[in-house]
């Protein structure tokens, strides 16, 4: 009796969560299906066609875009994972005066609506005359992006011992080595993913990059906003299907070697 | 000699926390504060004049913008709602699933977030339209003999939300689910009480933290998400996040859209201030 109530309530959850995932999925599906239509509205499927991969490496605009949304990806990724792997670090070694603060400032980010980080930055990139463009951009999510990965560093530096250190240090490595040597490979996986996550944040992001951005230094989600006013044309469907594989295949990459390591250090951690 | 020794000591300190430090300070309180100056300053129509006034707090009691502020509750409060209720029973399970079948169903829940968001909301608009894939589904099924006005209504602005917002409500319960001790259920089970009364007295309180941060990384931005209200509801559904949009843009009043703002801070704050008095942990909301 109870193994049947057991298996009922294992095959609803099953059923239930699948159609979580449905309701995740099926715009997703609806671009991909799309991206192969050949009709340019995108409201009756009526053909296959495989014109608009193609056609997409005519569009000079969507391609300079999407270029744009790497550049600003990559530079604010970098700034913030370096910026914020260094202040995790550093403000959970020393005690200081006003380290409450920066733990507030830290979580504004955060807990701000983006319009209101993306008026205030936009405000005071006039009040300060910096030009609007790529740079103003690759500041703007570099500053939502840092407080992610602080975040993500100290999950890691919280089981840290810092023992380790000094020892490294008992042994004559100096600081800096021993942060390169000793430290930082300790704590890489969060760097890692603080980094994994303030690239994600940084290519989806429309808000903030909307009042942010300048004439001239268009982003992918940007562009889009301006298509969505006349009808997104496939050609678009097809350059995300494109994305949506290259970052899968990466992902299952990147699952298959961590599981390794994983068990390496899984296995390292028994003996 | 002591004082050269100091410095030294000081080095690491100011090496590691200094660029946050000004980065913070030139980039987010700076801007803030300026925003703060921004809604008591007048305009001319076309540019910020520096005269200080109280004109954009008396108009931000509009009656016009009051009906859109009850919209822009309303829109963000059953938005919570619906990603509480639809995402607990998924957190739980995620939670409670093997080590593997866990990894894998995060990962299906963030993938989705490397399709841009504008993008994925074209999609229902496919789906939804009047000749979209829905409506034909039910045509064809004999359940409606008219297609459905489902676009442009505010059920499919929340729709569109919900999509948008469902994994900030999942991951902060999954993570307040997962730390929970399952003897704890167990010894419940054992003392006789039956799962419902287990849930409302233990699961429940002991999950409360992850429902208040899931509320406030879904609530808040629901409120700011213009792009949503503008696909979903076309120019009939306004939220708070409109006004301020057409301030700094159209309109061009940025003290007026800086006094919104304001506005939008102060719901922040008195929402964040509950929070903690609730018990509510910082630590908590930086979980993505």
């Amino acid at each position: 009796m109870s193994r049947k109530k057991k298996t009922n309530g294992k095959l609803f959850t099953s059923i239930y969560n699948f159609l979580i995932y449905i309701f995740l999925y099926l715009p997703i599906g609806v671009v991909i299906l799309f991206s192969f239509n050949t009709s340019k509205r995108n409201i009756v499927f009526e053909n296959f066609t495989l014109r608009w991969y193609r056609e997409l490496f005519t569009n000079q605009p969507l391609l300079e875009a999407y270029g744009n949304t790497l550049i600003v990806g990559l530079s604010s990724t970098i700034i913030a994972t370096v910026i914020g792997t260094l202040a995790s670090y550093g403000m959970s070694k020393y005690k200081f005066k006003g380290k409450n603060i920066i733990d507030i400032l830290l979580y504004i980010p955060v807990v701000i609506p983006e319009i209101v980080l993306g008026i205030s930055l936009l405000a005071i990139f006039n009040l300060s005359r910096i030009p609007m463009g790529l740079i103003s951009l690759i500041i703007a999510h570099g500053t939502f992006c840092i407080p992610f990965v602080v975040f993500t560093v100290n999950a890691r530096l919280a089981g840290f011992d810092r023992s380790v250190e000094e020892a490294a240090m008992d042994l004559g490595a100096g600081r800096i080595k021993t942060f390169f040597t000793v430290t930082l490979p300790i704590i890489l996986p969060g760097v890692i993913s603080g980094a994994f996550l303030s690239f994600t944040l940084s290519i989806d992001d429309i808000i903030i990059s909307f009042f942010t951005t300048g004439p001239g230094s268009n982003t992918f989600p940007l562009k889009v906003m301006e298509l969505t006013k006349t009808g997104i044309t496939p050609d678009v469907y097809a350059l995300s299907t494109i994305v949506l594989i290259v970052t899968i295949t990466l992902v299952m990459v990147s699952q298959r070697d961590s599981k390794d390591s994983k068990y390496k250090k899984m296995k390292s951690e028994n003996l | 000699m002591k004082k050269s020794n100091e410095l030294h000591k000081r080095i690491p300190l100011l090496a590691t926390v200094s660029p946050v430090t000004i980065w913070l300070i030139l980039l987010v309180a700076a801007p803030l504060i300026y925003v703060f100056f921004l809604s008591f300053l007048s305009t001319d129509g076309y540019n910020v004049v520096y005269r200080f006034t109280l004109s954009n707090y008396t108009e931000l009691l509009n009656p016009t913008y009051l009906e859109i502020y009850s919209n822009s509750f309303i829109l963000a409060l059953f938005t919570t709602l619906a990603c509480i209720l639809f995402g607990y029973p998924f957190a739980y399970s995620m939670a409670r699933a093997a080590k593997k079948k866990k990894t894998i169903m995060m990962l299906l829940l963030m993938v989705p977030f490397w399709t841009n968001s504008l993008i994925r909301l074209n999609g229902w608009k496919t789906l939804l339209g009047k000749t979209g894939a829905l409506n034909s589904l039910l045509l064809h099924l004999g359940l409606i003999d008219q297609p459905l006005e489902i676009l442009y209504t505010r059920g499919a602005v929340i729709l569109g939300m919900v999509y948008i917002l469902f994994p900030y409500m999942v991951l902060p319960l999954f993570a307040s689910i997962d730390k929970l001790d399952m003897s704890l259920l167990e010894a419940s089970n054992d003392l006789g009480a039956n799962k419902v009364k287990t849930f409302l007295y233990l699961t429940f309180p002991l999950t409360a933290p992850g429902i208040f941060s899931g509320t406030i990384l879904v609530f808040i931005p629901s409120l700011g998400y213009f792009f949503v209200s503008d696909i979903m509801g076309g120019a009939k559904t306004q939220l708070i996040g409109n006004l301020i949009e057409n301030q700094f843009k159209a309109a061009n009043n940025w003290p007026l859209g800086a006094a919104f703002s304001m506005l939008l801070i102060a719901i922040i704050i008195i929402m964040v201030t509950v929070y903690k008095k609730a018990g509510g942990d910082m630590k908590d909301l930086g979980v993505l």
